[in-house]
């Protein structure tokens, strides 16, 4: 009897040891994608004033696209949690697309070598975004599902582990900014 | 089936038959001790000898494979599209970026091999870079990161000393018997051992085909994984799926490989052996195409 019980007890404690490392690891590694997201964010935040100035050099009087970009620059450069993260990156791409649409009006700006280089620049950041977006997406997806099976639950209960949130924008946050002039 | 379904059927169908292998060779040092009175010592010193052989070969397997196909390095700078492309991918695998190389062949092909994560290699042709377009490159490109994400060389490498292993036993076995050193048992048991020698030499014969067989059936098997875990990678099955299918129809074959290398490839090299009955099946080192495509398309 005692010996079984002592089997029993073992057992429960592998089975807690082995579960919680992997929650804790698991959590360790949602928070290293999600640093590998700011290091593309960075790059892109960094390129957009280069960007801006050579769209300017061309084409002075649309205001408003610049507006829009510097705005969306900003909100990016303060944004802190995910999911404010999530929503001024969609700002800020959609932002960027109306920025790129405007060199066809100017042919050119869009002729231009520079323009070129840098618009390649923003399109392969653009996709470095998006992979390190779905490598983030899919370290928390691993993560939820361990705290959400079993033993996970009853073990991430227990020390305190809550579901991450995924780096999404929802369709509220989606809608245009208005820039009043 | 959908991506994850088949990504983990095939995890666990490698371990089956991983664990049917070591029960196979379990069983065979049985036979063998039992036939001759050696067992354990054969395991050991051919345990060495084949981990000697295998171990070389895949500690300096990027350097050997790369010798032998003629193959460049390049750098951003050389190729930014395919450089950009090997770097986005893997970053959204989440790995290090591998050393990227290719091949001048109007074949379409690529392979990838290194020990470890740190020590990786990705090689495609230029057959690749221009026939291909860009969504067909990156499955491709996601198929051969797959093989390096899921440690495929080693697992392959572990596989090869395991079959190497069971040549040698046989080998082994068959000269204990030449020269007559096997142990005498007491007299009441020389029944058996008559038993035990006859299984020993039929295993002896055997064992190495179906050792060399087992090893083609898991190489299979990481093929349909590495495909099902490059499609989850790029969230688009259809691009590997079509770059397949331009494979499938181009009837060149690839200058630069050999025997030694062909299994590394994402589609087998030599050309011209996709008919076939079931059994010559056992002995391909791929998948059909037409198989793989159809999973493809179906996820």
């Amino acid at each position: 009897m005692g010996l079984t019980l002592i089997i029993i007890v073992v057992l429960v404690v592998l089975v807690v040891w082995s579960t919680y490392n992997s929650l804790a690891t698991g959590k360790v590694r949602v928070k290293e994608a999600l640093s590998g997201i700011d290091v593309q964010l960075k790059r892109r935040i960094d390129l957009v004033p280069n960007l801006v100035e050579t769209v300017k050099g061309y084409a002075k009087h649309e205001k408003e696209v610049f507006e829009n970009v510097t705005k969306a620059r900003a909100s990016l450069m303060n944004a802190d949690s995910t999911h404010e993260k999530a929503v001024s990156d969609n700002m800020l791409s959609g932002a960027l697309k109306s920025l790129i649409a405007v060199s066809e009006a100017y042919p050119d700006l869009k002729a231009s070598s520079n323009f070129m280089e840098l618009q390649e620049e923003l399109s392969d950041i653009e996709a470095k975004i998006a992979y390190a977006r779905q490598f983030f997406n899919t370290n928390v997806s691993s993560y939820n599902t361990t705290l959400v099976n079993f033993p996970g639950s009853v073990i991430g209960n227990m020390f305190g582990f809550k579901e991450e949130e995924f780096f999404e924008a929802t369709e509220e946050d989606k809608k245009p900014v208005k820039v009043a002039f | 089936m959908n991506i994850y379904s088949q990504i983990t059927a095939n995890k666990r169908k490698t371990w089956l038959i991983i664990i049917l292998f070591v029960i196979f060779i379990t069983t065979i040092l049985f036979v063998y001790g039992k036939a001759s009175g050696y067992g354990l010592e054969y395991a050991g010193i051919g345990l060495i000898f084949s981990g000697i052989m295998a171990f070389s070969s895949y500690y300096y397997s990027d350097k050997m494979i790369l010798g032998m196909s003629n193959a460049k390095q390049i750098q951003e700078k050389d190729n930014p599209e395919l450089f950009r492309t090997v770097e986005n991918l893997c970053i959204g695998a989440g790995i290090p970026m591998p050393k990227v190389y290719i091949i001048e062949d109007s074949a379409i092909n690529a392979f990838s091999t290194g020990r470890d994560l740190k020590h990786s290699v990705v090689c495609v042709t230029t057959g690749c870079l221009d026939r291909l377009n860009k969504v067909e490159l990156e499955g491709v490109v996601a198929h051969e990161l797959s093989h390096i994400r899921n440690y495929d060389i080693r697992l392959m490498a572990i596989v090869v000393i395991l079959v190497g292993l069971v040549a040698l036993l046989a080998d082994f076995f068959m000269r204990s018997l030449w020269y007559g050193g096997a142990k005498r048992e007491r007299s009441d048991r020389d029944n058996a051992q008559g038993i035990f020698l006859l299984i020993g030499i039929i295993f002896a014969l055997l064992s190495p085909l179906i050792a060399t067989l087992i090893q083609l059936s898991v190489s299979r098997k990481r093929e349909f994984l590495a495909d099902a875990s490059g499609a989850l990678l790029t969230r688009y099955p259809e691009g590997l799926a079509s770059a397949l299918e331009k494979i499938e129809i181009d009837t060149e074959p690839l200058e630069v490989a050999n025997n030694a290398t062909a299994h590394l490839y994402i589609a087998n090299p030599f050309k011209g052996k996709i008919m076939g009955s079931w059994f010559s099946h056992l002995f391909d080192t791929h998948p059909p195409i037409e198989e793989r495509i159809k999973i493809l398309r179906s996820m």
